[in-house]
């Protein structure tokens, strides 16, 4: 808040008579670059307890537009406006990443480019190259980490007293377990990784290894390797909200780890529920049309 | 369950079943329960055919234990395997096998028949077969403990009950549905769309009734205040059940898995599921969504064993409603349940639609 005011105070400032006056009410204006982007503080809070920990419990919801981009974005049309007109508009979004860039190596900003011109294209002809092209999501694929927290979908945490806490997504019926205090790495790469948990204070600290290489970001292209390691944290800030952070380490891809976060919000209606979200049977055409019986 | 629909569950999944993990679990034994005292693995000689298995533990009684929020604890990851047929085998009016000897016998008989790594057919039985034990559940060569011939314990002669007159467009739609199976049999699909339910990756075994199969036949139930959720390995949905007393969802909010609410009965878990998707092949053997009711129950009846019973009841298919039980064992904590992914790698869609086109093209009508 105070830095758009202070933006608009210097746009005011240029086109008006600079005085004595203006400069001593913009003590900060024009003095230091914008402060990198930071989720609203909180106080402090301290959640209700299960078992001695915070609980969790709940069904939640991110409403930034990071699935579009992770990075500052304008609106768009989507794909095809010419068929979904304004419903296929996707609308502006600033960045989630601290310090508003993603650190790319300059070979991997090339790759995110060539993902960005092939989100919309699939070509699974051939099991070597299934998925070589297309953002995942385009596909019904199950999203990984961190990227099915900001999905534009409800999730569901589901805490008892087993050392296992379960994250139920909406969006393709994903589903990860997070093993408390497990030692053991992941056994095989999966779409939503193998994700290990600890409690440090009001924090749920997971730590997420083994995921598919062929998952991504958001629908701008942004990826990783095999190497990706996020570690994610979810603190509660309100009986209503809880604050995501997400540390992305990737050293194939990136030049240093990198940070995301953003609220998640508990949904409050009355009788609100998951529901279902099984998007394969509209990606069937898609994916599979072409081999179908010639009419 | 033909071979063909069995060769593409596996093609089609990167099958990932619950095996016994090398890690070092540090809260083994910390999920609520404890290693199953020995009494819970005695056998009951001769157990009542209406939920038998409630009394599958004898000796000393099991004591349920319950959540911190005073629910039953259910937590835990369970397999529901078993070589007992759905179905008792024709002609059978024994319910209960009294005896070891014929207990064994009927096992064995049961494993033979599933066993894969017999070289008793021809060339092409044995291509069919090379999907083998390997990757089956060794579970399910085991039937139940309470040595019933059917897992139907309702109606008494444990098969499912005779089929209502179906109206002629329940009738023209299981007519589509059989040619449709005809065409993925010959090897000769039309379509995507055509394909079954669990070939297109939409439903597996996660639609209730849970049934055995011959793998990845674990479910992971989760507790917390106000939710009963389970989880079943194929094909990695949540089952998120309100215990609160909500109304079901609206008549015209549908769902390929309905829409479950739960409640308890003493220490039994009772859910009812209705608002189901009206597509072929969602509701049980063809049933019709509309009309199709499923109660399940499930009673912890020892540390280790679950009793599953549901009752199925749909009038516009079957003359009577009709029950079974399946007993569900607790998996060692020391194993885990990984993801089944199968949208993801679908190849085989891709293999059984480009063979079909191909055969079609050198003039095959028929493999």
């Amino acid at each position: 808040m105070r830095s758009r005011f202070g933006r608009v105070m210097i746009l005011l400032g240029a086109a008006a008579v600079i005085s004595v006056f203006w400069l001593t009410v913009l003590p900060t204006a024009g003095q230091q670059a914008p402060p990198a982007r930071q989720s609203a503080p909180f106080p402090p809070y301290k959640a209700p307890r299960l078992n001695g920990h915070p609980d969790l419990n709940g069904l939640w919801q991110a409403f930034v537009t990071a699935n579009i981009d992770l990075q500052d974005h304008e609106a768009q049309s989507g794909p095809h406006p010419e068929v979904l007109g304004a419903y296929g508009g996707w609308p502006a979004g600033q960045s989630i990443v601290e310090g508003g860039e993603i650190p790319y190596k300059p070979e991997a900003l090339a790759k995110k480019r060539q993902n960005l011109l092939n989100r919309t294209k699939v070509d699974v002809s051939n099991d070597k190259t299934w998925h070589d092209l297309g953002d995942p999501e385009f596909k019904c694929y199950m999203p990984g980490l961190p990227r099915a927290t900001y999905m534009p979908f409800p999730f569901q945490i589901v805490q008892g007293t087993s050392p296992y806490i379960l994250m139920a997504y909406e969006f393709a019926t994903a589903t990860r377990t997070i093993r408390m205090d497990w030692k053991g790495e992941a056994p095989t790469d999966t779409w939503m990784g193998w994700s290990r948990g600890r409690w440090e204070g009001e924090t749920l600290v997971v730590d997420v290894t083994g995921q598919r290489e062929e998952s991504w970001f958001d629908r701008a292209g942004d990826y990783h390797s095999d190497a990706l390691h996020v570690v994610e944290r979810f603190t509660p800030a309100s009986p209503y909200h809880m604050i995501y952070e997400a540390t992305i380490e990737d050293p194939k891809v990136f030049t240093r780890p990198w940070k995301i976060s953003f609220p998640l919000y508990r949904r409050m209606e009355r009788n609100v529920q998951a529901l279902e979200y099984k998007c394969v049977p509209w990606t069937e055409e898609l994916l599979y049309g072409k081999f179908k019986k010639p009419s | 369950m033909s071979d063909r629909w069995l060769t593409s569950m596996f093609i089609a999944a990167a099958m990932i079943a619950v095996v016994p993990s090398a890690l070092t679990n540090a809260q083994t034994g910390a999920s609520g329960s404890s290693k199953p005292p020995e009494a819970a693995q005695a056998q009951t000689p001769k157990a009542p055919a209406k939920a038998p298995a409630a009394k599958a533990a004898t000796g000393k009684a099991w004591t349920p234990i319950k959540t911190p929020w005073g629910d039953p604890d259910l937590q835990g990851v369970w397999n529901d395997a078993t070589s007992t047929p759905m179905q008792r085998p024709n002609g059978s009016t024994t319910d209960v096998l009294d005896d070891a000897e014929s207990a064994t016998q009927f096992e064995e008989k049961l494993a033979y028949d599933l066993s894969r790594d017999r070289r008793d057919g021809g060339p092409e039985v044995d291509v069919n077969r090379a999907y083998n034990e390997h990757w089956m559940d060794a579970r399910r060569l085991k039937i139940t403990s309470d040595r019933r011939t059917s897992l139907i314990v309702d109606p008494a002669d444990g098969r499912i009950p005779p089929t209502v007159p179906l109206t002629p467009e329940r009738q023209k739609i299981r007519a589509e549905r059989a040619a449709a199976a005809d065409r993925f049999n010959a090897g000769m699909p039309d379509v995507a769309t055509e394909l079954s339910l669990p070939v297109r990756c939409i439903i597996r075994t996660d639609s209730p009734p849970y049934l055995p199969t011959i793998y990845n036949n674990n479910f992971q139930i989760f507790q917390s205040p106000g939710y009963v959720v389970i989880a079943p390995e194929m094909i990695h949905s949540a089952r998120i059940i309100p215990m609160d007393g909500r109304p079901h969802l609206g008549k015209t909010l549908l769902q390929w898995l309905g829409d479950t609410r739960g409640h308890w009965e003493g220490t039994t878990l009772v859910l009812e599921t209705t608002n189901f998707r009206t597509d072929d092949g969602v509701a049980y053997q063809g049933a019709n969504p509309a009309t199709y009711k499923i109660t399940e129950r499930f009673t912890r009846v020892a540390a280790d064993s679950i009793n599953y019973e549901f009752t199925i009841t749909d009038p516009a298919t079957w003359t009577k409603p009709w029950t079974a039980v399946i007993p569900w064992t607790k998996v060692d904590p020391g194993e885990q349940m990984y993801e089944y992914m199968c949208h993801e790698d679908n190849f085989d869609i891709v293999h059984l639609l480009t063979g079909a086109r191909t055969r079609e093209k050198n003039g095959e009508g028929k493999r």
